[in-house]
Parts: structure tokens; sequence; C-alpha cells
């Protein structure tokens, strides 16, 4: 925990039901042979385990908000937050560079590639805004009607900050002023081959970036460098795929030889470098010219594809340190 | 236009649904305003003992919607105020088929009158949010604009399309009345007595397994404030009605301190079934879909045409769990309470282990 959560945390505690400060006081009167370091851990214990118990509190009272959206700032920030951190920092050892083309306050959309059979370069991307960038800035994720589909998934990700990727939701966001996250490729780009690894695919039908022009919101490219390698997918078994209803079924080295351990990722080693915005507030007016929107996609794609080799180089071994 | 009020308040206004909970306080409202100089409540069932009381002010015709035919002509009538839906259907008085009926046909004839009717100038039809249907592909967030993407599953929410249909049709031919079509939210307050709030009044709550939806409520006194707005003043359109803010379900399960048993889908739709067959609740399809995909509208228009915002969803929603407070499972004393208990424990041990050492 960094020092401004938890002061926040402490200024919940004065909520409604104010729990007394910690008793630290008292146990340096009982204590007072003892040296004041070891104290002074207490002390972060206890407000560790108030702030715990405040936040259990909180929850099974139903005392937080919900956005319309269904984005629950307080679960998010206590639960999910820190899980991902570990993720990101420990196993994928990722690095973050551009942060300053990430808009501090206000509307953007952060365009991404997709990879890795399971979208967890999205979860990542999100970590990374939330523990880098200066602001902790919340993405909120834009996702394929299947992840709505499901039971628990739907919740997880509507709770996280995501919602149903179609232009009403993201230009309601962007007008909200949110950071806007969007994979273009969608299934295409989670689901290619190992072999296939950091090519880009298509990039549907620019729907991002009518979104984009409508709100004047400037577009942020972000190239994902390790997404690929943590499930490599080999074969793709499309008719199990098929009566399953999903939009692959993947085969990996560990998957599903080893059952559930073949859920596990691969460290790779993760790059992401947000690239300089692209404004479009000068464009507003052509959001319904076919044209504009095509150029500006093209204009994207490249620049990720590039960024996306540039960063491939200085990361020669995928599971180097 | 000018927001609450206007030029020329109406002189005779028709109520439809009297006899039931939201007829009732309209009518009684409408006749307590000085500016509106008649107030003719119509419906078909005896209204019951606790309406009664609000409806002295209200002249009463027991014709039911449907029937209205020559009496709208007759009686000079220029506002008709339509609020007779009924939600879900009650096993004692015809179940579904008798819901339809009432719903959709009376509507229908009702505008059917109304189209005759020469002095008419104003129409305000009840709608819901429901008009928006159930996908897993919709929106988060409703504008008046969304279409639906899927017939809904349930009863009501056909009903409801059927019932904008006819006001669409009716705007077309007669353009001069002013048609205002409320979508409302789910009501919830101290008094309402719904489906809804039945449900949240249960000390168990069974809820969708994996499903949390994100609700909206609306306070029963601000749909009364807006109902009364739009026979005073002249808001024409469809206007989305809710509390601004949103409540995930578990939220405000939690909130009314039940406790929520979730149950997989299929069953709680096979449950629901049970139940209407054998008579008792009536929660059916409408009430899954809403559950599973849960319902939030945008309210803009309203504020902008209105000038009038209500209160929020949870405020809203707080009023109801302070009236039914008292059967509450785990309030949030007793959480406060638990939580300063453990807290207590912790440090105690704590102390006592620094001591030892």
């Amino acid at each position: 925990m960094t020092g401004p959560e938890e002061r926040h945390d402490e200024a919940r505690l004065d909520g409604r039901y104010a729990v007394p400060a910690p008793v630290a006081p008292d146990v340096t009167r009982r204590n007072g042979h003892r040296p004041s370091a070891p104290d002074q851990a207490g002390d972060v214990w206890d407000r560790r385990v108030a702030a715990g118990l405040a936040f259990l509190r909180r929850r099974l009272a139903g005392d937080y908000e919900v956005d319309e959206f269904g984005f629950d700032r307080d679960l998010t920030g206590a639960v999910f937050h820190p899980l991902l951190r570990r993720l990101y920092r420990d196993w994928f050892r990722t690095e973050v560079t551009g942060l300053e083309n990430v808009p501090a306050d206000g509307a953007g959309l952060i365009v991404g590639n997709h990879s890795g059979t399971v979208a967890l370069d999205a979860l990542i991307l999100s970590t990374a805004l939330h523990h880098e960038h200066p602001d902790h800035r919340n993405l909120r994720l834009l996702g394929a009607d299947l992840i709505f589909r499901m039971p628990v998934v739907s919740e997880i990700a509507r709770k996280t900050g995501g919602t149903m990727a179609c232009n009403p939701d993201a230009e309601r966001l962007m007008r909200n002023g949110e950071l806007v996250g969007v994979f273009p490729e969608g299934f295409k780009g989670v689901g290619k081959l190992y072999a296939q690894r950091y090519k880009l695919q298509r990039f549907g039908r620019g729907g991002f970036v009518s979104a984009a022009l409508r709100t004047g919101t400037p577009i942020v490219p972000v190239a994902i460098v390790g997404g690929e390698e943590i499930y490599p997918m080999l074969a793709d078994i499309k008719p199990l795929a098929r009566l399953l209803k999903l939009p692959y079924f993947p085969v990996t080295p560990t998957f599903p030889w080893l059952g559930p351990l073949g859920m596990v990722p691969l460290p790779s080693k993760w790059l992401i470098e947000f690239c300089p915005p692209i404004p479009t507030e000068h464009l507003m007016d052509s959001a319904d010219d076919p044209l504009v929107v095509f150029n500006l996609a093209d204009q994207v794609r490249e620049t990720i594809q590039q960024t996306l080799h540039q960063l491939l180089e200085r990361r020669p071994d995928p599971f180097g340190p | 236009m000018t927001p609450g009020g206007s030029q020329s308040p109406p002189g005779v206004v028709v109520v439809t649904g009297v006899s039931r909970y939201l007829g009732a306080h309209v009518a009684a409202r409408l006749a307590a305003d000085p500016r509106i100089d008649r107030v003719i409540g119509i419906d078909l069932p005896e209204p019951g003992p606790e309406v009664d009381a609000l409806l002295d002010q209200v002249e009463r015709i027991r014709v039911d919607a449907g029937s209205v035919g020559g009496l709208l002509a007759d009686l000079d009538v220029d506002t008709v105020v339509h609020l007779a839906l009924v939600s879900s259907p009650d096993p004692q008085h015809g179940g579904r088929a008798a819901m339809k009926e009432q719903n959709v046909i009376g509507t229908m004839q009702l505008l059917a009158a109304c189209q005759r009717a020469p002095r008419l100038r104003k129409i305000v039809v009840r709608s819901s949010t429901a008009a928006y249907g159930a996908s897993f592909r919709d929106p988060a967030v409703f504008t008046e604009e969304t279409e639906p993407r899927e017939v809904p599953r349930g009863g009501f929410g056909r009903d409801i399309l059927d019932i904008e249909g006819y006001v669409r049709g009716f705007r077309r031919r007669r353009g001069d009345v002013t048609a205002t079509v409320l979508r409302f939210a789910p009501f919830i307050g101290s008094t309402a007595d719904t489906t809804l709030t039945r449900y949240f009044a249960q000390p168990v709550v069974p809820t969708i397994f994996g499903r949390d939806a994100r609700l909206q409520f609306l306070h029963f006194d601000d749909a009364l404030e807006v109902l009364h707005r739009s026979v005073v003043g002249d808001h024409s359109g469809t206007f989305n009605v809710a509390g601004p803010g949103v409540l995930a379900l578990s939220q405000a399960i939690r909130r009314a301190g039940r406790v929520a048993v979730p149950v997989l889908e299929p069953g709680l739709s096979g449950a629901a079934a049970l139940a209407r067959v054998m008579g008792f609740g009536r929660y059916g399809l409408d009430q899954v879909d809403l559950f599973v995909h849960g319902r939030v509208v945008d309210i803009s228009r309203l504020e902008r045409e209105y000038a009038f915002t209500p209160r929020s969803t949870a405020a809203a929603f707080d009023d109801f769990v302070r009236a039914h407070h008292g059967r509450a499972v785990v309030t949030r004393e007793q959480l406060a309470a638990a939580e300063q208990l453990v807290l207590d424990q912790i440090r105690q041990v704590r102390a006592a282990v620094r001591e030892r050492s």
C-alpha cells in the first residue's frame, strides 16, 4: 500500500460508523521499555486490520457507490488492483514507457493490440495505468458481448469498470471524461496462433474512431509486448469451439494437457509503450465520413505495429529478466 | 414551454386506473390542485378501503378504460391520464390473460376513444423502462432513442411495447394532441406496494447466480410529481423517469439488511413459473430478466424538459428501507458492533502477545 491510499482508507473510517483511532498510545504506555520501532510496526498493522474490517463492513452493509456502468471503485481499488499488481510486477515484470502521453485528466481513448489467448493484456494495461500513472487513472475497458453473456465473468467485468463495446457506451464514458480502453482487433487478435504473434489483425469497422471523433477525444495508441507468450496458441480446434460456442478453442504447450495447471500463464517479460496522442477535436464534424474514419484507424494501426517492432528489438528474450 | 406549468391548465381531466394505488394518488393530487376544474376517475373494480379515502374529491365513473366510448366527448374532457396498467399477473383476477386484456386491449380502446374526442388536448400515458427489453448486447445506459434489441420474454415488457406502439399510432393520427409517454423505473418508497417492494421485504431474497443487476428506482412521490407536472404543463414526447444513480442488486439487498440466496438462472425461471402456477408470488420472466440484465436509463431529457430531478435511486431505496426496517436480518448497527468487537479482540490478543514477548 502506498501513502495516499492509506490516507484514503483513514478518511473512509471517519464515515458514519467511525472506528476509534488505533489504541497505539495505550500499547506504548504498557511497553514503554520497548524501542519505538516495533510499536510503529504495530501501528501499521492495527491500521491495516482496522481498514480491512472497515472494508468488510462497508461491503456487507452495501455502503459503497456503483456508477451507472456498474463500476465499483471501492472493490476495484481494494481487491482487484492489488491482486493484479502481483501478476503485473512479480510475474510479468512489466515496464511502462510513454505515460506522459496519457491525459492526466479528462477523456482519452487508449487503443491497444490484443493478444494472448486469454485477454490478460487488457487487465495488465489497466493495472499499469492505475499503478504507474501519477493520477492513478482507472481504465474503462470495452469488452466483447461474449464476456457479458457469461455469468460471474460479466459481473467481474462490470465491477472493474468494463462495459459492452458499443458506441453509445464508449461515447458516454468519454463524455464523462473517462479513460477508455479498446482493442479493435477483438477475438481476431486474442485468438491468433503463436506463429502470427505481434502481427496486428484487421481493425474491424473503426467504430472506436468514430466514437472518439464524435466526442473529440484524443486517441492514444498503445503497444503491448509480452502478451503473446503467456499462452502460446499452437492450434485451434474449430469444431470444439463451435460446439462450445466459443470463438476458438486453444491448444497451448500446457493446455489442455495439464488441466488446470495449463491455465497458469507463462512468465514472459512485458513492455508497454504509450504513443503520442492523436488529437481528434478538429475532426469532430467528420465522425460520419468513412474515409476519415478509415484513415485514422489505419494511422493508429500503423503506429501500434511500428511501436511493437521497436519494443521487440528492446526485448530479445521473451522470458528474459 | 415553461417547465412545470403552462398558460392554460386543463379543465376536465380523466384518470384511468383510480382503483389502484398509483391512479388513486394521482387523481387525489390532481383534484387538490385548484387550477384543475374537474377530475374524473375511471376504473372497473371497486376501490379498496385504503385508496377510497383518497378519492373523496374525485368524481368516479365505474367503467373500464376500454368502454369509455362517447364518455370523453360528452364530458368535454381535455386531458386523459392513462395509468390503468397491470405490471404483473394477479392469479385472483384472471392471471396473465386479464393482465393483457387490461394493458393492451384497454389501452387500444382508450386511445380509440381519445381519437374521437374533439376537445382533447393532452394525453399522458404511463409506460415503463421495460420498454427497452433485455439483451446481452444492450448498452449500459438507455436513452429514449434506444430501440429494444429483442422482444422481451416477460408479459409486461411485451405489453409495454404494444402500448407504446399504439401511442405512436395515435400521435400520427392526432398531431394536435400533446402526447406524453413516461417510462417509469420501478416505484419504491415508504408506502408503495409493488412486486419489487414485496421482493425486498422478504428476509431471504433469491438472486441469480453470477449476475448482479444494476437497478434504478423511482420514489413514488417523484412519480406523482412528474405525472402532475405532465398534466398541468405541456411536455410532448417520451421521457425516462428514474432516480439518478444506480444500486447493484446485491448492494440493495445488503442495504435492506436482507440475505441474498443465489439461484442458478434456469432454476429461478422454473421457480418463478412454478410459483405462478401455484398462485403465490407474482414473480415472472419480467423480474428474472431485470435481475439478469439490469436496467439503467438516462434522465437528462426529463431534467431538461421538466426542470426537475427525482431523488436519487439510493435515497429512494433508503426511504423504503427505513419503512421496512423492522424485518431486517442484518442491520448496520449490528455490523458496526461486530466490526468493533473483532477489532477490539484482535488488539487485545496482539497486546497480550506483545506483553508476553
